[in-house]
């Protein structure tokens, strides 16, 4: 097939030329439902941008703002009016970066043991890890509220962080992963001198950074966006992560609503700049995680 | 002793790597999933414990008559929300996925990125905007119908609408997963198989329906299935878009979870509850699987 292309690299150029013509027709239809599709996609983040960044002291227009006024009087009123909000800003950012930490350490290395260790029931724990990923997160509710409030917990942010380093997606990520890098190099390693945990350290973990790149980002976007179970574990305004304070704002400033978008508005803000700057390894860790063993 | 010793020689580091991990999955989700079973069969008080109700399922038919059968109806309300949803995100999947295809590399990245935008907000911030895109005074759906003279919807307080504003505001948040995960799928698809079809004669259409649909099948099967899962768990978006419910007809499974566990504070009922939700799923995952089971190679 190449080669044929190689050789008449012109005819197939023309042969091309009319298919592409007849198209056209196609093509404008294509790109309208494309254009349409992606107004629908962004317009709701756009509009609630357009009236956090519209001063709104009251009820927003009967017209709706599209274009934005560009001021940031409503997250003035904000950060003024809600003494908590940077609160829940650190707290949701605390928690996130411990569970994140957790998992990048503790997932890589239990997921290079499962793919490259022989122990006795290695194939047994992983499958029981496994099962369990498909157990809707409600059933464990109950029970982490049970020993939580045993353990005195409710209410402070470890009731969010260790049950946040209990998931389990970030092994099977990294089995998955790690089990496609060669064998030999560990040998080789290890035929070196390097110990068990120097294998780990300065041959696996630099060679598995693209997966650790794509845990890391799940798993704090994850944490980020989290809400059920704070919104259980929870109780008093300065110890509400962010998503609590938001769905909580609406009750406390009813009638403020220029407070309200702006704090919506600002807790969406990192995760989208966030994205923007590590798209390439947010998208390639979507296809990462759909990787079937 | 030496026995011991050679043992953990050779297999010490394995068990120790898996450890943390395996140590704090077996303390907050494995033990939590094994007493959530043994609460669903017992009357739960946070001061006395647990002790068993007779008969011992007695939670399990509770969880269904109580309230004249509102659980029923929040099923019926769940399934609703998720046929819709799933049936759209596979369908729009498809179809951008299929469209970004031909562009040039910049322009679909760009795409796949623009598409994949607002998935990184979390549920309840999307699930609030569309409540202020709904909201009966200023909202902009409320503004569309009014500047095109349609009479005024009253899109999340009328019982007959509600659940359907909810699940037209999830069907309008495009499948991002979905049309990163088929473009990537379709790019692995061999160029040769559409220049043997062209060849035939099959205008881009046929080759779209006749070669790549079938060749996405077990991408189709993942997604359906991880859509599935998500509509069925749906919560948030309800939970924000309709603080109090509109009488029954917004509840779903796990909005009545969460009711009856942390509002009621009736663990027995609400472990049943969550019991029924994971069978439930159980039982559609291994269906899905039955039905689109791909035996296409490629």
């Amino acid at each position: 097939m190449t080669t044929e292309a190689n050789i008449f690299p012109k005819s197939e150029a023309i042969a091309m030329r009319p298919r592409r013509f007849t198209f056209d027709g196609w093509q404008i239809v294509a790109w309208i439902v494309l254009i349409v599709t992606t107004v629908i996609a962004l317009f709701p983040m756009y509009w609630l941008f357009a009236n956090a960044f519209t001063p709104i002291l009251s009820t927003p227009p009967l017209t709706p703002i599209i274009v934005p006024a560009f001021k940031l009087d409503n997250f003035e009123r904000l950060l003024v009016n809600n003494k908590f909000y940077l609160n829940w800003m650190f707290n949701s950012l605390l928690v996130a970066f411990v569970i994140t930490a957790f998992h990048v350490v503790f997932d890589t290395m239990a997921g290079y043991a499962f793919a490259k260790k022989q122990f006795p029931g290695r194939n047994l724990l992983f499958i029981l890890v496994l099962s369990t990923l498909m157990i809707p997160i409600h059933v464990t509710f109950i029970p982490l509220y049970i020993i939580n409030r045993q353990l005195g917990l409710i209410d402070s942010l470890w009731a969010l962080i260790l049950p946040g380093t209990a998931w389990v997606f970030g092994i099977f990520l990294m089995r998955q992963y790690i089990q496609t890098l060669p064998s030999e190099l560990i040998d080789a390693a290890r035929i070196d001198g390097a110990s068990e945990f120097g294998v780990f350290r300065h041959v696996i973990f630099p060679l598995a950074r693209p997966a650790v790149a794509a845990l890391a980002i799940f798993t704090f976007v994850r944490s980020w966006n989290d809400f059920l179970w704070p919104v259980i574990a929870l109780n008093k305004p300065q110890n509400y992560t962010l998503t609590v304070g938001v769905a909580n704002l609406q009750g406390e400033f009813m009638t403020d609503w220029g407070i309200i978008f702006s704090g919506a508005a600002l807790a969406a803000l990192p995760m989208i700049v966030f994205f923007l700057l590590f798209q390439k390894y947010f998208l390639e860790g979507v296809r990462m995680g759909a990787l079937k063993g | 002793m030496t026995h011991i010793r050679t043992f953990l020689k050779k297999y010490g580091w394995g068990y120790a790597f898996v450890l943390p991990s395996l140590l704090t999955f077996a303390l907050f989700t494995l033990f939590p999933v094994v007493w959530s079973f043994v609460i669903s069969f017992q009357k739960y008080s946070l001061v006395r414990g647990g002790t068993w109700v007779t008969p011992i399922y007695a939670n399990y038919t509770q969880a269904f008559t109580m309230l004249n059968g509102i659980f029923v109806t929040s099923i019926r309300n769940t399934i609703f929300y998720t046929v819709f949803t799933v049936t759209a995100n596979i369908f729009f999947g498809l179809v951008l996925a299929s469209l970004i295809q031909p562009l040039g590399n910049r322009l679909r990245t760009f795409f796949r990125a623009a598409y994949y935008l607002p998935a990184v907000t979390s549920a309840l911030i999307i699930g609030l905007t569309w409540a202020y895109i709904y909201n009966a005074q200023w909202g902009f759906a409320t503004y569309l119908t009014r500047a095109l003279g349609l009479p005024p919807i009253r899109w999340l307080s009328d019982p007959d609408i509600a659940l359907s504003s909810i699940t037209l505001s999830a069907v309008l948040t495009l499948p991002a997963t979905a049309i990163v995960l088929f473009s990537a799928a379709m790019g692995s698809i061999p160029q040769e198989y559409y220049e043997a079809a062209e060849l035939d004669g099959a205008n881009p259409i046929q080759r779209w329906w006749h070669i790549t649909v079938p060749l996405l099948k077990s991408t189709t099967l993942y997604l359906t299935v991880l859509y599935t899962i998500a509509s069925f768990e749906v919560f948030e978006r309800i939970y924000i878009m309709v603080p109090s419910g509109v009488g029954n007809s917004t509840q779903t499974i796990v909005t009545q979870i969460y009711n009856n566990g942390f509002k009621e504070f009736d663990f027995g009922i609400a472990s049943a509850q969550a019991f029924v939700l994971f069978a439930m799923i159980a039982a559609l995952a291994i269906l899905q699987f039955r039905v689109l089971r791909s035996d296409v190679e490629y």
